[in-house]
Formats: C-alpha cells, sequence, structure tokens
C-alpha cells in the first residue's frame, strides 16, 4: 500500500482538519463525536443533514454549504457514522423547521439513521437515495443502492430548503429527484482502505467489474476489458431501462470518476454518453463532469442519469456555494 | 450472572476476534467490503476500555451500557444491531432480575428479536441470524427444560458453529452482499462467523467457572 498517511488511526481526523481548514471559510469541525456544519448557521429553514462513511470525498463534507447540506457526519472509511454524530449535528444546526436527514441506501447507514431519528428531541424526516440500477431492486434484497446521484438529490433539496419549505415538502422533492435518478459504476481497479492495508477485491489486468458499488463492492457481472464505447453502451442500456424515459425527455448528465481515473478519460465517457443518450431521445441540458462520489482510489466511473422537469432544473440552476459545487454566487 | 462475569466475558470476546483477524478478513472481502474485523475489532476494544466505568454497575445497567458504547463506537449495520442486542437483553435482565437460565435465555431470546425488528431480517437470508436464531431457540427449550447449564452450553456452542456453516451455502438477500446473487454461494457470511465466535467465547467463559 502506497498512500500519503502518517498513522493509519490519524486518517480520518487528519483528512477532516485539512478539509476544515482549507474551507475554513465555508466549514466548521467538530471532532468527538465527529460532524461538519456550515460555518455560518442558517436560520428559519430545514437544517438538511447527510452522512455516511468516509472515503467518498467530496461527499458528503464537500457539499455543506449556502443551497446544500448544513451539516455532514462522516462515519470511519466506508463505515456508516453513529447515532451520537446525527445527534451532535442536528442540536448545532436545527433551526426551528425541523431536520431532513438523506441517506444513500445501506443497511448500516439506513439503521443509524433510523436510530438516531428516534432519539431526536426534534421533528425529523428522511430520504433515502437509491439510484444505483446496477443492483436490481426485488422483494428479496434491501433494494437498490444510493450512489453519485444523491449529490443531484442534496443539491436539488438544499436549494429548496433556502427558500423556506417545509421538511415535508423538502421530504417530497428528494424523494421525486431519486426516482428519476438511476446510475451505474464500472471499475477498472479495486479500492485500498487504508485500515485494511490490500486491495478490497482481486481483479485481472484485462477485467472490469460491471456495476460495481461505491465500496468496491461487486455489481452484476465480471466482464473482459473492452473499449470505453461498448462499456458505456452497455452501462447506458441498464439506464434507460431503469428509467425507462419518453421520448424529447430532458436530462442531466453527471460523469462521475471513482478517484483514480483522468478527467480526460471522463470526458471520453461523457462524450460517447451523451450521443447514445441523443440517439434515444434524450436531450442533455444539464452536465457535470468531475470526482463527485469516489470509492478512495478505485480506478472507474459511474454514469448518472437525471430526468428534469421545471422544478428539479430550477432547483438544480441555483446557486450553490460549497466547497465542491459552486455557482451562481 | 454478575457483572464481572459481562467483563471476562467481554474480554473473551475481544481475544476471540484478535485471534480471528485474517479469518474475518479474508470473509468479508470475499463477500462484503473488507471492514468487518477492523470494526468489530473497535467495538471489541471499546468495550474493553470501559471496564472500570462497567464494574460499578448492576448486569442489566452494564449491558445497556455496552450497547450504547457498541453504538456509538461501531458503526456500519453491526453497530446498531448488537447495540440493539445488548439493550434489549439488559431490558428483560432489569425487569426479570433472578439469577436464572430461563431469565438469561428470555433476554438472549429478546436480544435476538431486536436484531430482526432493527434489520427488518430472518432465518436464511446469509446473516448473523442464521447463528442467532437457532441458538435463540435451542437456549430458550434447554433452559426451560432444566438441562444442566454445562450441556446447555455444549450444545449451544454447537448450534452456533452448525449455523454459521449453513451460511456457506445461501445467497445473501439483506446487507451488503446481497448484490451479489449467486456469487455469494460458497462463501460463510462475515457477521454470522463474528456472532458464532461471541457466543463460542461466552460458552467457554461458563464452562471455565463451571469447572
Amino acid at each position: 500500500m502506497k498512500k500519503f498517511i502518517n498513522k493509519i488511526d490519524d486518517v480520518l481526523v487528519e483528512s477532516l482538519s485539512g478539509f476544515a481548514g482549507a474551507h475554513h471559510d465555508l466549514v466548521k469541525l467538530s471532532l468527538d463525536p465527529n460532524f461538519l456544519t456550515r460555518q455560518q448557521k442558517a436560520v428559519k429553514k430545514v437544517a438538511i443533514i447527510s452522512g455516511g462513511g468516509s472515503g467518498h470525498e467530496p461527499l458528503h463534507a464537500g457539499y455543506i454549504g449556502y443551497g446544500m447540506l448544513d451539516a455532514a457526519c462522516p462515519g470511519h472509511v466506508f463505515t456508516s457514522p453513529t447515532p451520537d454524530q446525527m445527534l451532535a449535528a442536528a442540536e448545532e444546526v436545527h433551526a426551528d423547521k425541523g431536520i431532513l436527514f438523506i441517506v444513500k441506501n445501506y443497511a448500516g447507514d439506513v439503521m443509524n439513521f433510523e436510530m438516531a431519528a428516534e432519539m431526536l428531541p426534534f421533528e425529523s424526516a428522511t430520504v433515502l437515495t437509491s439510484d444505483d440500477c446496477a443492483v436490481i431492486n426485488s422483494t428479496y434484497t434491501t433494494g437498490r443502492r444510493g450512489v453519485a446521484g444523491t449529490v443531484i438529490v442534496e443539491k436539488c433539496v438544499g436549494s429548496l430548503a433556502e427558500t423556506g419549505a417545509t421538511l415535508q415538502a423538502c421530504k417530497a422533492l428528494g424523494d421525486k429527484v431519486n426516482g428519476l435518478t438511476a446510475s451505474m459504476g464500472i471499475a477498472l481497479t479495486s479500492c485500498t482502505v487504508p485500515a485494511a492495508g490490500r486491495p478490497t477485491f482481486d481483479i485481472e489486468d484485462n477485467e472490469i467489474e460491471m456495476g460495481v458499488g461505491i465500496h468496491g463492492e461487486p455489481g452484476r457481472k465480471r466482464e473482459v476489458m473492452r473499449e470505453a464505447d461498448a462499456i458505456v453502451q452497455e452501462v447506458v442500456s441498464a439506464i434507460l431501462d431503469a428509467l425507462k424515459p419518453s421520448p424529447n425527455s430532458e436530462a442531466l448528465l453527471l460523469i462521475n470518476g471513482f478517484g483514480a481515473t483522468p478527467l480526460m478519460e471522463l470526458y471520453i465517457i461523457y462524450n460517447t454518453a451523451a450521443k447514445l443518450f441523443n440517439h434515444h431521445g434524450i436531450n442533455i441540458t444539464r452536465s457535470l463532469v468531475g470526482n463527485y462520489t469516489t470509492a478512495l482510489d478505485m480506478a472507474g466511473a459511474s454514469i448518472t442519469l437525471c430526468l428534469l422537469d421545471d422544478e428539479i432544473k430550477q432547483h438544480w440552476d441555483s446557486p450553490v456555494h460549497t466547497a465542491a459545487l459552486r455557482w451562481g454566487v | 450472572m454478575k457483572t464481572s462475569f459481562i467483563l471476562s466475558a467481554s474480554e473473551s470476546i475481544r481475544d476471540a476476534i484478535l485471534d480471528h483477524e485474517s479469518e474475518l478478513e479474508s470473509l468479508d472481502r470475499a463477500i462484503g467490503d473488507g471492514d468487518h474485523y477492523i470494526n468489530m475489532k473497535r467495538g471489541a476494544n471499546a468495550i474493553v476500555e470501559i471496564r472500570a466505568e462497567l464494574e460499578s454497575l448492576t448486569p442489566d445497567a452494564a449491558l445497556n451500557k455496552i450497547g450504547m458504547k457498541l453504538l456509538s463506537t461501531i458503526g456500519g449495520a453491526s453497530g446498531p444491531l448488537l447495540a440493539s442486542f445488548f439493550m434489549s437483553m439488559g431490558k428483560i435482565l432489569k425487569e426479570n432480575a433472578d439469577d436464572s437460565a430461563p431469565s438469561y435465555a428470555a433476554a438472549f431470546v429478546a436480544g435476538v428479536e431486536a436484531i430482526q425488528q432493527r434489520g427488518k431480517a430472518g432465518l436464511g437470508e446469509k446473516t448473523m441470524l442464521d447463528v442467532l436464531i437457532p441458538v435463540a431457540q435451542q437456549f430458550s427449550t434447554l433452559a426451560t427444560s432444566n438441562t444442566n447449564i454445562k450441556d446447555i452450553c455444549t450444545a449451544l456452542m454447537h448450534t452456533a458453529e452448525q449455523g454459521m456453516l449453513s451460511t456457506k451455502a445461501l445467497i445473501a438477500t439483506k446487507g451488503r452482499a446481497a448484490g451479489l446473487g449467486e456469487r455469494a454461494i460458497g462463501h460463510i457470511d462475515p457477521g454470522a462467523k463474528s456472532c458464532q465466535l461471541m457466543i463460542e467465547a461466552v460458552c467457554k467463559q461458563v464452562l471455565l467457572i463451571q469447572n
């Protein structure tokens, strides 16, 4: 394992401290229990709190700030945060209109946020994101996983909350955006959790994992490496199957890097994916390309399509001022 | 049961987890994300570290405290599940304070039910419950039929091992391995393995005292 770390046990706190220092104009870090909040506390609005295992940076702390999150609770690497973190964060950012938790649909995250919500002295609601169409939803699974589409949900719900909307309205928009969003990832290599010290999964030089999760957990199947267009074609088909968009739909296309794939390649993916979606009558009018929901040092990428209506467009376009997304301010 | 037993059992559990580092890691690498051992170690160490604080508590309060500590230490799915187990066990023992095998069996059964509710899972889903449900059923049956404590422990260790091994042939339908489909077949569930280790550690501790 070759990584820029000092002591394994210090990885999380040193990284959080660096993040908070680099963005001290935007965020404030509290330790033990660990959570981050906006530097300027918002008033009279639904407080939006997200969180999850670390290792997906800039998710979630990178999205704290005007127009997005009020607080984020980082767990250990790839491990859900614990309820004491959510309770402490809620206490700090509560602004008289309730707490909305945005939670990626993983068993651990769901249970820890559920226990926090049960213990919370304020009104709360939860939006579960489940945009990963690689894992097929059935009565036999806990449902689809929440991946890069979470960023779109956080952006839109965060925008609506700034208008003073109610907790119910914020939750409804979050559920709507989630329902109109589908993602699928491809891994070229494994990632290495610092505390484990070796790759999470074995993969040959000529293999890819189709439908990989953001923790390196396996997806649909192991395939032989092919040219980019063939891989993108397969992912685009899966997304179209999941969303079944009507012709002339308008959409946002997010190409997300997992941490070790160059932007140059992400744009190759965008180029092909946009053409393919266009070919299916989908008009890509918004886009985002970069590392927004990573999996440590995994090489690979995910493709996310979010179908747009006027409401979602308005909240995607509205001003946002966070460490990882900033426009209109 | 005295609080001192809970403390020595906690140390046995910690030792059992640490002794199986490579096994737990490789099981989770095969069908999970490779962090199960790290999380269990963090939880087990945290309980041993609050020994002084636990010593002054009654057994039911100590179990509740262990649950709260695990809840804020482990994270992941194991944290809330194990926390729910210990907190429910503590609650039942508080209501039912007699020092008898049926009371402990009732507390254990309540703990396992709490895990089922929190995890919305049951038998045959390739999780820790494939160990815990059969052990709870057997514990309850044996404790209410006047079986002696040594025989109960021996039987429970065997059942836990069978339950753990049974996960090998299963497809996961809950938890992070659920996305794997048939690829999960042939691998023992890491959560089932750590539960079996914990049950074995506690039973061996009971047998040690009995001898």
